[in-house]
């Protein structure tokens, strides 16, 4: 038993925060914003260059072979600075795809460009109805000789307008909440048939709504097999809603550091308001938030790598019911004991209000993941 | 970064679970199912048996180094030990002699001390109980009262102490007394000795609200005791007591027992109809959520022990998290009894085992983030030494 990080991980992780901190503060994160795709290609290609890129992904491949754990040590850093590029779409998530389900020719073309930063991806897997229900699949993939001809509309697919590659669950056998009958395929974010509605989001990226009308793909873009995508796709998100609660600890690290500065500087009735009794209960709530949160992290970041599924469910579900409480309050918490500053545009604190109030959204409520663990352990 | 045992600590595991369950009777298991221990289900005379029995094998006080009698344990062998004892439902005998005094006089005691009592904690011959509070000293407990005034070679106390766990089981008490009642408050108090029929020490039981004697005051009218029963120098008790508090908040987050109790608490929800009661399943789920973090965060810190770190203000932590918990799943189980949470102290159990005494531990279990220093006090102390405000 040991919680301590090997040199190579504390390596990877003080290499992140220095970039951050050197690099990243909020002025430079802000500059990026008015940007067209809000976020740096020459950052990313630094990403790649320093090896970020690759962390987790296979040696073989020019990754660095770690895991869950080196994922986690990136994102709580990218999480304090709020990083805008698409690390989590492209590398976490549709990485994952690609390295889990992909075959050993797509891994060999799609992964060293993805690792060197010259490909993005991004992941269509969400439909219309707003309740998280990744095997909920509407969109049809009808196979035609040595072809697929995909039909159907995806909504939110975050970071696609920047994606050279899009990864789609279609629906090629099953009814429509059959987990079974789904399929991934990888298909040119330009193919004709492609259409891209693309909006900002309220965490400073851009997504985007995508229509595929007789979208031809061929047999050989199809990851894994025909039918048994949806192993696949929630192994990755499995993989990704453990790096969304490591990225959100950083956030919530960033934003209690912030409030507790704050309170020790702003003065009313005289006094620093920290010398208040009620507001420092509060940030002791917020520190105990704090670091119960990241032991939940720690958790699955250290379960979700197991083979037993049940092992990696009810670690997913449970660091995202008990991150997502820990985050709300956090999030609050900071907005409320800034006061009217908290309300601003101009302050970070407000950023990582959005931000976090969109983790407890992402992949799957707090309530929902709530139920599931008390499904899994009843 | 790994949780997992190594060979040698499960080889251990599977040593401390051979023992249990070869030496733990089916009453105190049964008890343990109940959720109740002394004062409910467990007699004190069970109790002092059990307490035998694990002091002849040698783990009554599991967290001692050898040199002094105990096990030497590392901090994951007594991890393990500890996890392994509440799953099997073994009750730790409450021993304040090998949770408080014991650590206190390793560090502070004089060699005649040491060779005096802790031989005496480790074959439970002397029921040590711990004289803190005061009628006008709780959180503020630097404000204490009872005086020590030297005459002779010895202190003569007066005063009274409350809230004295087991005072009426007890032999021996640790004491903190006033020498000083001039400068700082702090400065003044001492740390003493003293055998329970001393003259002039009367012992009144207070009932709490569970219905049952765990609680008592202690008045002390001219109690004459030796100074050579002073640990470390007059003055110098509350350096003893504090480093004591951080002793027992590191011990008190009672993740092996609440781990044992959410256990019991699923087998209850399923055993008595709450299987398909989603709001139940929600509140068991959320409880076992906070475990899960709490065990975690137990980790971390042991990982820091290991490594040699002291245990911190960060302790009062896992005090308050972790008392807070010990309430929530004793409020789960009087929840799901229903009308049988009604009868009180019954001769025999109206209705199911396992809500015999829901209500009584649920009630006793209020005092958990009261003792040891309130929640609001550990709030204080985190505020002040963690976040520096």
């Amino acid at each position: 038993m040991d919680l301590s990080f090997s040199e190579e991980q504390l390596l990877i992780k003080e290499s992140v925060e220095k970039f951050i901190e050197k690099d990243y503060d909020f002025d430079t994160r802000n500059k990026l914003l008015e940007t067209e795709e809000r976020f740096s290609r020459s950052n990313w290609k630094s990403f790649a260059e320093l090896g970020w890129l690759g962390v987790a992904l296979p040696e073989e491949f020019g990754g660095f072979d770690g895991g869950p754990v080196e994922t986690m040590l990136v994102m709580e850093a990218f999480g304090s600075g709020m990083v805008l590029e698409p690390y989590i779409s492209s590398v976490v998530l549709s990485g994952s795809i690609i390295n889990l389900g992909g075959s050993a020719e797509q891994k060999k073309a799609l992964l060293p460009p993805l690792m060197e930063g010259d490909l993005l991806l991004a992941t269509a897997f969400t439909e219309k109805e707003p309740a998280y229900a990744p095997a909920t699949v509407s969109v049809k993939a009808e196979k035609q000789g040595d072809n697929y001809i995909i039909n159907g509309d995806k909504v939110m697919v975050i970071d696609a307008p920047s994606a050279d590659k899009l990864i789609v669950s279609a629906r090629t056998a099953g009814e429509a909440t059959d987990p079974s009958g789904l399929s991934l395929f990888l298909v040119d974010a330009n193919a004709p048939g492609i259409t891209l509605a693309g909006y900002n989001t309220m965490d400073g990226a851009r997504a985007a709504n995508i229509t595929f009308a007789n979208v031809q793909v061929s047999a050989s873009d199809l990851i894994g097999e025909a039918g048994n995508g949806y192993e696949t796709l929630s192994r990755a998100i499995e993989l990704t809603t453990a790096a969304l609660c490591a990225h959100a600890v950083g956030m919530m690290q960033s934003a209690y550091q912030a409030t507790l500065d704050y309170v020790k500087t702003r003065e009313q009735f005289g006094v620093p308001i920290g010398k208040f009794q009620v507001l420092q209960h509060r940030l002791v709530d917020m520190y105990m938030a704090l670091e119960q949160a990241r032991s939940m992290v720690y958790m699955v970041s250290i379960d979700v790598a197991s083979n037993d599924a049940l092992t990696r469910q009810k670690a997913v579900s449970g660091a995202k019911a008990y991150v997502g409480k820990c985050a709300r309050l956090i999030a609050q918490d900071s907005v409320q004991i800034h006061g009217g500053v908290g309300m601003t545009e101009e302050l970070n604190v407000g950023h990582y209000f959005r931000n976090l109030t969109l983790f407890c959204n992402a992949l799957g409520s707090t309530d929902y993941h709530l139920k599931c663990y008390a499904e899994l352990t009843k | 970064m790994d949780i997992d045992y190594s060979p040698e600590d499960l080889a251990f595991r599977q040593e401390v679970k051979d023992w249990f369950e070869a030496n733990l009777t089916p009453d105190l298991k049964a008890a343990a199912e109940s959720g109740a221990d002394l004062g409910g289900a467990v007699s004190i005379d069970q109790m002092v048996a059990w307490a035998k029995k694990l002091s002849e094998k040698g783990w009554l006080a599991p967290s001692w180094p050898k040199k002094y009698g105990g096990p030497g344990w590392s901090t994951t062998q007594l991890y393990i030990f500890n996890e392994v004892r509440a799953e099997v439902g073994a009750p730790m005998p409450f021993s304040m002699g090998v949770a408080m005094l014991g650590p206190a006089l390793m560090k502070f005691g004089t060699p005649e001390q040491k060779d005096q009592y802790l031989p005496k904690i480790l074959s439970f011959e002397d029921w040590w109980c711990q004289g803190y509070s005061e009628p006008g000293a709780g959180s503020d407990l630097a404000s204490l009262k009872l005086s020590a005034v030297p005459d002779g070679d010895d202190y003569v106390l007066n005063g009274s102490k409350i809230w004295t766990t087991y005072a009426h089981y007890a032999n021996r008490m640790f004491c903190l007394v006033r020498t000083n009642a001039e400068g700082k408050k702090q400065e003044g108090i001492s740390f003493i000795l003293l055998d329970m029929d001393t003259p002039g020490l009367d012992i009144r039981p207070i009932i709490s609200i569970d219905g049952a004697h765990h609680l008592n005051q202690v008045f002390f009218d001219n109690v004459r005791v030796p100074k050579r029963n002073l640990v470390g120098e007059e003055g110098q008790g509350w350096t003893v007591a504090k480093f004591l508090l951080t002793h027992e908040r590191s011990s008190i987050s009672g993740v092996a027992e609440s781990t044992a109790n959410i256990k019991r608490i699923r087998r209850i929800a399923r055993e008595h109809g709450y299987d398909d009661d989603l709001q139940m399943q929600l509140k068991i789920a959320s409880s076992d959520l906070d475990l899960m973090a709490l065990r975690y965060t137990e980790f971390r810190m042991l990982s820091g022990l290991e490594s040699g770190q002291v245990p911190g203000a960060e302790s009062s932590m896992l005090k308050i998290k972790g008392t807070e918990l010990q309430q929530a799943i004793s409020e789960l189980r009087v929840d799901m009894a229903g009308h049988y949470a009604y009868p009180w102290h019954a001769d025999t159990a109206v209705g199911p085992e396992d809500f015999r005494y829901a209500t009584q531990v649920y009630n006793f279990g209020r005092a958990s983030t009261i003792y040891g220093g309130s929640s609001e006090v550990q709030y204080g102390v985190l505020a002040k030494m963690v976040l520096g405000l």
